[in-house]
Order: structure tokens, then C-alpha cells, then sequence
């Protein structure tokens, strides 16, 4: 790549500590008199709760539920919609979700107590899937339909293609829940500190869960302060989670005036926490006679779980992804978010995108097969470019370099010799997969929701501060904000103090997510370090703040979803290789090549970190994932049941990144965490599907999925 | 109730724990040995990972009774040694780092490794660590990482 002087790696500031074992996670902490609290949970995916009978409690134990919200606040989780109760009180929506709290100075008296407390049921029918929550099955979960978000989107005259269609091309591809299994659990500690109400969490978003605590206590936001702890992983899992346990355990806090720790074992949280939204999405294409692409649709539901979390705006982005980096000239979209009586699904890398991208990808290799043309070639011929119209009827606002990135990635991995010598079905597969992921929140969701803002400082001291929320999850922030700010002021990045962890200290720059906090937050930080430094020859302490400011030529309804949904998009070629054994059905990856395009690397170490962990989490999400739900309940909730990767299991990737810059991103960089991940899953399952010669529809692509595609392929229907 | 001697990081220590305490539970609460993390609690993660007569086990599925008499090294005794510190400084150059939560257990898996092989290629680092799991990284990072420790600490294995 052409490097920039930014780009070139530095020491991450968090790898000593790490390593060592000097840096405290949440766990970690002793405070003089900590309690332990753990959740009562509710065994019933949908029922009516009659009585909770608690045994008389030893001297120093304490029952906690929704009668201990003090008055003025209200029983919820204020996230996007509040919904989501805090305590279940007289209904349970999902197997898991929180009645109580048990906190006291013993854990294992604590579990002792626990099994002593029963919770009376009447039972109710639970909808636990798609199909059942649309035939509305056992009554409506939400409103009167089971939506909690649908979206109807035109683009160009889709009834007037498929009206002329010679052909219609038709596939439904599906995916299945995924757990983030960030390595250190949901953890969370309410304290009294100065007087003031502090809860100390592994989160992303320290201000979601100031605000959620805030509005069920019925307090103003700033009564509660927030501090974030070093986070041992998040991938979204620790976006809007950390809400559903901060609330009750501020409310136990507050009731007992003790120091309480909440962290979730490992069983308890791959089972009641938040996973990826399983996805159906149904694509139709309208073909004229020469094979051209005249039209699509685009039938997309994901299922959401009990409550609404995320799943509107991780609806938009499956939905506004849903074509990929294709110029398709007519589009009908339809997208449902449905309710069922499930673990509610919420933020994973990717955000609904993955999801989206997998579906067309597939179809479009589909359509390629079923008209006997090259897959690659055929894909190609349709890549956006600048200015090309989106779904959205937006425009796409930079320069798009696929082609050069599938050159670089055919270059790394002698692609087009091994896709002509491994013969379809010969057991060997290789394929690649194009992607593209919108950096920052949907839409005009930064200006009109977020409003970041940041502030930069030189104290007394001569010390440059930097004030934002956006906090180190592993994903390297703490090291790129230093030295993006550091560029500017031709500094050490070492000089560069950082203080992101506490809310009463830092302003709002909003969530760490939405691949924004370099793309978004970083370009506030580079463009306040040049106001501070246009200033530097002023004496004494200086101060100044950035607010975001939206990039002039994007154009957004919210209303209608009309408009320019993302103002910049990270770019991506992913190529896998395979190699299957024809009796076990099992598939071994024997290559990972891939190319993006995410503006310019703050530092090169970082993002290969983010290529590398993000490709590898995404063949897990492809292969070997498997998250089943029986009755509303998930049946893998250890870690020797839910498998990631190990070691073992992929081999080295081999990337690289092709430059270009981005205006309103800090020294050109665009978001990067997650179209790295977008592109694994398809380009493995089209590898198998090349390997094995069988149309695959679904991930995970386990050994018995292909097992049960061969045995329907012995009788070819078309598909 | 009877005490249970071992050695911890070099020092001769007691407890007077129920011997079916988690060896987990005892390191951290009782010694503070917080570099020893709770990733799972059923052996599956790696993240409690210590050395135990100079073998790597993971702590949260070891009762304490089991030790009495053993020499246990923890993460925060492996960085205060030569070794520790060219293991540190290994991650640190690769950038093997990134929440760091499995990055402890990893030390210990690498100080185990290297004691047996000091010079291991890929494979064998890759099997070494097979029962560490990370999920930032994907792992070739934290790969590299023992590589350039093997090299930064030749002669201290």
C-alpha cells in the first residue's frame, strides 16, 4: 500500500499491562464490604408470573425486584424504545430474562438461597420463531402484528422489470444466531462513590448505561456517573447488554448502599445474553434474455427476540446492505424485525450486515450458476462505482475500488489458476466474496441522535488531554485516538494522556460501535488537535471542543429512509479456500486472502489485529457456530457446546489495504471493525458450495447441513 | 481445619481454604493473583491458565486439595521473570494484544512452551496454545508474538 507516516505501527499502550496481569479487569476490584449478586431468572419462555416466594434471608442477604425501583422511576431499560423490562413483574417474555436479584456477602450461599426460590407460573404459548411469531402464534408478543420495525423501500420501477423478465432467479438463504463470547463476561459494579450513585462496567457505551440507570431511577442523567473498566472484548455484545444488568443492580445498590458485583458465568451468560439476529431473506431477480439483471426483491425478517433493543436499526442496515456493492437499476425491499419469545437479539460486529451480505452474495453466484457464467465475472460486471444510486436512492459518495482490491486479493492467492484447476465438486473449493459495510450510525443517526462531541485540553502541566467516550473493548482506540491527535500536534502519541472511561468527565461522543469511533470520533479529535494547536502559542491551560458537523452533501429523510444512508463505506474482497473430505463432509480451510479498503490505517498492527480476529470470527460464524434454539431456549450454553475457533482451526490470513482517503475521516481513515468480518462467511460457503457442487442456503454450513443438501440433491429440484 | 501448603511464584504459602475450593477462587481472592482470569470456569477457555509443577493446567477446574505440596506459577510470577519480560515484549512488537483478557493465560501457555521447545515452529505453537482461546485476534498475531519471544529470550529457555 502507499503508506502514510500514521500508518506505520506503533506499540499499542495497553500491551504491557495485558500482558503481565497488572491491568485490572472489573473482577478484579475488591472494594471493603463487596456483595455478590446474582440474577433470579425466569424458566418460561412466555408465562404469566403468579408468585415468587423467597425464603426467609440470612442476616446480609437481600431479594431485589421491580417493588425496589424507587418511585418516579419506571420498571425498563431505556434503550431505543423502552420495552425492555428491567425486573419481569406479572409476564415473562423469554427463558432467561430477570425477575429478581439475589445479592449478599457469599456466592456460594448465594446459589444455596437461589435454589430455595421458587417462581410460580402460568403457563402461556410461546411463538419461538419466525414462523411461528408471524402466525401470530399464542397472541401478539408486540403490538398487534409481532414488528417491531418494518421497512418498504423503491428504488427505479421493479414491478416494470419484473413485468419484462424472460427469467426470474429465486433463493432463500438463512443464518443463525451467534455469541460474541467476548472473553471476559458481562461485568458490572455498583458503588456509592463521593456521595454519587457509580456503576463500574465492562461496557462499550458508558453513556447508555448512565442513561437507562438514569431513567428508571427517575433521576436527571447526571446524578449518575458511569465508569468503564478495561473491557476484555465487546463485538457488540457490550453495546446495549450492559443496560439490562446495570439497571437492576443500580437499583439493588441503591437499596442496599453496599458495593455490589454482578459478573455473569460464563453458562449464564451464553445463555440469557444478547446473540446475532437469525435472518431469512428471500431474493428474486428479474432476468431479461440476454441474462442482464433487471430487477430485484428483497424479502428480509430478522428475528428479534422479546424485545426491541437494536433490531430496528439493525433492520435498516441488513436491509439497506441487502444488494451489496451491486448497481442493480430497480429494487423492492421489504424488511420485518419480528418479536418472538426468544433471548432478545442485539448488536454483533456487523450490525445486520452480514446477514444481508450473505443472502446476496449467495444469490448472486446463484443466478451466475443457474445462467452457466463466470461467478466472479458475473458479480463484477454490476460492482457500484462512484455516484451509483443506493437502495436508499442515495448515491455512493467516493470512489470504489473493488476492481483494484479483487486484482490485489487474485494476486495474493494465485486465485484464477486454482479456480480453474479445482474442478466444481472435486473436493477442493476456493471463492471470493465482495463486500461493503457504511461507517458511523444509519442515516442522519450522528447529527440527529448521537452529537458527538469531544474536547481536547492543554493543562498547566503543558499535557495534552483528550476528552471523548469512546473506550478501548481491544479494538486498539486507546493508541489510534493518541495518535491521531499526536499527528496533528507533532507529538509522541506518548505525550498524549487519554481520558475516556468516566461520564462525569468526558463528553459524549457516543457509543463505541457502528465502526464510528476512528471514522467519526477520530476526525472530531484530529480537527479540535488543530484548532488546539492553531493556538498553542496562547499561555496557560487552553481548552476546546468539536461537535460533530454532518458532511455537506449527504441528504437524509428519516421519514422515508430516503437519502444517503452512510456517508462513507469501508470496502472489502474476501477469498477462502477449502479442502473437504468426501466421507466425514467436514471442510478445512487451506487459504484466507483479502484486500479492503478502509481510507487509510491509522496504524497498520491495529487493523491487521481487526483482519485478522474479524475474519476469523466470521468463518466461526460460518462453520462451526452452531447456536440452536429448542422451545425458546438455546441448547449450546457451555463453551465445550458453542465452539470458536481455536488455534488450530484457521490458518494465517494474508491481507493488505489499498489507500483511499476519506475527507471527513482523520488522515483519511474510514470505519474498519467490521467489514472485515462481512466478507468470511459468504466466501466460505461459496468455496463449499464449489468444493461439494451443492447449492448450500445457510449458515453454519456444518457437516450435517451438507450431508442433508446432498441426500435432497440425489432428486435435483431446481432450486 | 488443616492447612495446605504450596508454593506460590516462588514463595512458600498456607491456606486454610476448603480443599474444594477452586484453586481459582483461592489465587485470586485469598493471594489476589488477578492476572489469573475467569474466562468460563469449566475448562474450556484457558484464560485461569497457571503452571503447576511446571505444567500448564487451568485453575478454575483444580480443587485446592490438590495442590498441597505443589509449585504454582501464575502470570504475575512468569512477568517478573527474564523470560516473562521477553514474552511481553514479544506480544508487544507483534501486537498480539487486544482486549487482553486471554493474554495472561496465553503468557503462561508461551512460558510452558518455550520451556519445553525453545526454538518451536508454527505448528507447534499453534498446538501449544490450542488451549488458550482468543477471540480479537484470530490468532497468527499472538503466533508472531511467540515467535519474536523465542528470539528476544534465545539462552532463557
Amino acid at each position: 500500500m502507499n503508506k502514510s507516516p500514521i500508518s506505520t505501527a506503533v506499540q499499542r499502550v495497553d500491551s504491557h499491562g495485558k500482558t503481565s496481569g497488572e491491568t485490572r479487569y472489573l473482577a478484579d476490584y475488591y472494594y471493603p464490604d463487596m456483595l455478590y449478586a446474582r440474577c433470579v431468572r425466569s424458566t418460561r419462555s412466555r408465562a404469566r408470573i403468579l408468585a415468587v416466594r423467597v425464603p426467609e434471608l440470612p442476616e446480609g442477604y437481600y431479594y431485589v425486584d421491580h417493588r425496589d425501583i424507587p418511585e418516579g422511576g419506571e420498571n425498563c431499560v431505556a434503550m431505543i424504545n423502552r420495552d425492555w423490562r428491567a425486573f419481569a413483574a406479572d409476564l415473562t417474555s423469554f427463558y432467561g430474562e430477570t425477575i429478581g436479584m439475589l445479592v449478599g456477602p457469599d456466592r456460594s450461599r448465594i446459589l444455596q438461597i437461589m435454589d430455595s426460590i421458587e417462581v410460580e407460573y402460568e403457563d402461556l404459548e410461546p411463538a419461538v420463531n419466525i414462523d411461528e411469531a408471524l402466525a401470530l402464534k399464542g397472541g401478539p408478543i408486540h403490538g398487534s402484528d409481532n414488528l417491531f420495525a418494518e421497512i418498504n423501500l423503491t428504488k427505479g420501477d421493479p414491478d416494470a422489470a419484473f413485468a419484462r423478465a424472460a427469467r426470474v432467479v429465486e433463493g432463500t438463504f438463512e443464518s443463525g444466531a451467534q455469541e460474541h463470547v467476548y472473553l471476559e463476561p458481562q461485568a458490572l459494579c455498583g458503588t456509592f462513590e463521593d456521595g454519587k450513585l457509580t456503576i463500574h462496567a465492562s461496557t462499550q457505551c458508558p453513556f447508555y448505561i448512565r442513561h437507562s440507570v438514569a431513567e428508571a431511577l427517575g433521576w436527571a442523567a447526571e446524578d449518575v456517573r458511569v465508569r468503564q473498566t478495561v473491557t476484555g472484548g465487546g463485538f457488540g455484545g457490550k453495546e446495549h447488554y450492559p443496560d439490562v444488568l446495570a439497571v437492576p443492580l443500580a437499583v439493588a445498590t441503591l437499596k442496599i448502599g453496599k458495593p455490589i458485583q454482578l459478573v455473569l458465568p460464563r453458562e449464564e451468560d451464553l445463555e440469557v445474553t444478547s446473540k446475532r439476529h437469525p435472518s431469512r431473506i428471500t431474493l428474486r431477480t428479474a432476468l431479461d434474455s440476454d441474462g442482464r439483471i433487471l430487477g430485484m426483491q428483497l424479502d428480509t425478517i430478522i428475528d428479534a427476540g422479546a424485545y426491541e433493543s437494536s433490531s430496528r436499526v439493525v433492520l435498516q442496515r441488513a436491509v439497506f446492505t441487502g444488494i451489496g456493492v451491486y448497481d442493480i437499476p430497480s429494487v423492492r425491499a421489504h424488511g420485518r424485525a419480528v418479536a418472538t419469545n426468544t433471548v432478545p437479539a442485539d448488536a454483533f460486529r456487523g450490525f445486520g450486515a452480514p446477514q444481508g451480505l450473505f443472502a446476496i452474495e449467495m444469490h448472486m453466484s446463484q443466478i451466475a450458476q443457474e445462467l452457466g457464467v463466470d461467478e466472479d465475472e458475473f458479480r463484477r460486471r454490476y460492482f457500484v462505482r462512484r455516484n451509483s444510486a443506493t437502495i436508499t436512492n442515495g448515491h455512493v459518495p467516493e470512489d470504489v475500488k473493488l476492481n483494484e482490491l479483487l486484482e490485489r486479493v487474485k494476486q495474493l492467492s494465485d486465485y484464477d489458476r486454482k479456480r480453474r484447476s479445482y474442478a466444481r465438486g472435486g473436493g477442493r473449493g476456493i471463492a471470493l466474496a465482495f463486500v461493503q459495510h457504511g461507517s458511523g450510525f444509519t442515516g442522519s443517526g450522528e447529527r440527529d441522535i448521537i452529537k458527538a462531541r469531544v474536547r481536547l485540553r492543554r493543562t498547566e502541566d503543558d499535557v495534552i488531554e483528550v476528552c471523548a467516550s469512546n473506550v478501548e473493548i481491544g479494538q486498539g482506540v486507546d493508541t489510534t485516538f493518541r495518535k491521531i491527535v499526536a499527528d496533528v500536534m507533532e507529538i509522541p502519541y506518548t505525550e498524549v494522556q487519554l481520558l475516556n472511561t468516566n461520564t462525569d468527565l468526558t463528553p459524549d461522543s457516543g457509543p463505541t460501535c457502528a465502526s464510528r469511533s476512528v471514522g467519526v470520533v477520530g476526525y472530531l479529535l484530529q480537527e479540535g488537535a488543530r484548532k488546539l494547536k492553531a493556538r498553542a502559542n496562547e499561555p496557560g491551560p487552553i481548552e476546546v471542543e468539536q461537535e460533530y458537523r454532518q458532511p455537506p452533501e449527504i441528504r437524509w429523510d428519516a421519514e422515508t429512509l430516503q437519502g444517503d444512508a452512510y456517508p462513507s463505506f469501508g470496502w472489502g474482497v474476501t477469498c477462502i479456500e477449502v479442502q473437504t473430505d468426501p466421507v466425514t463432509l467436514e471442510a478445512g480451510v487451506t487459504g484466507i486472502w483479502a484486500a479492503f479498503d478502509i481510507g487509510r490505517a491509522i496504524d497498520e498492527l491495529v487493523i491487521q489485529g481487526q483482519i485478522d480476529g474479524g475474519i476469523v470470527q466470521g468463518l466461526g460464524y460460518a462453520q462451526i457456530e452452531k447456536l440452536e434454539s429448542s422451545n425458546g431456549r438455546f441448547q449450546q450454553i457451555t463453551m465445550a457446546d458453542y465452539v470458536i475457533p481455536t488455534s488450530l482451526d484457521y490458518p494465517a490470513i494474508n491481507s493488505c489495504l489499498v489507500d483511499n482517503p476519506y475527507p471527513y475521516g482523520p488522515s483519511g481513515a474510514k470505519g474498519a471493525g467490521e467489514v472485515v468480518f462481512d466478507g468470511a462467511a459468504p466466501a466460505f460457503t461459496l468455496a463449499l458450495q464449489h468444493a461439494f457442487d451443492l447449492p448450500l442456503r445457510r449458515i453454519p454450513v456444518t457437516p450435517e447441513y451438507i450431508l442433508e443438501v446432498k441426500k435432497h440433491a440425489r432428486n435435483p429440484v431446481h432450486a | 481445619m488443616r492447612e495446605i501448603r504450596f508454593t506460590l511464584n516462588g514463595r512458600e504459602v498456607s491456606t486454610s481454604a476448603h480443599p474444594m475450593a477452586r484453586l481459582i477462587d483461592v489465587l485470586r481472592d485469598e493471594f489476589r493473583m488477578t492476572g489469573v482470569k475467569e474466562g468460563c470456569g469449566e475448562g474450556e477457555c484457558g484464560a485461569c491458565s497457571i503452571l503447576k509443577d511446571g505444567r500448564i493446567v487451568n485453575s478454575c477446574i483444580l480443587a485446592v486439595g490438590m495442590i498441597e505440596g505443589a509449585v504454582l506459577e501464575t502470570p504475575e510470577g512468569i512477568a517478573a521473570t527474564d523470560r516473562g519480560r521477553a514474552i511481553n515484549a514479544g506480544y508487544a512488537e507483534a501486537g498480539a494484544v487486544q482486549c487482553g483478557f486471554c493474554m495472561t493465560g496465553m503468557a503462561v501457555a508461551t512460558e510452558a512452551l518455550l520451556r519445553q521447545n525453545p526454538a518451536p515452529d508454527e505448528h507447534q505453537i499453534r498446538t501449544a496454545i490450542s488451549g488458550n482461546l482468543c477471540r480479537c485476534t484470530g490468532y497468527a498475531m499472538i503466533v508472531d508474538g511467540i515467535k519474536r519471544a523465542a528470539i528476544k529470550g534465545s539462552g532463557l529457555w
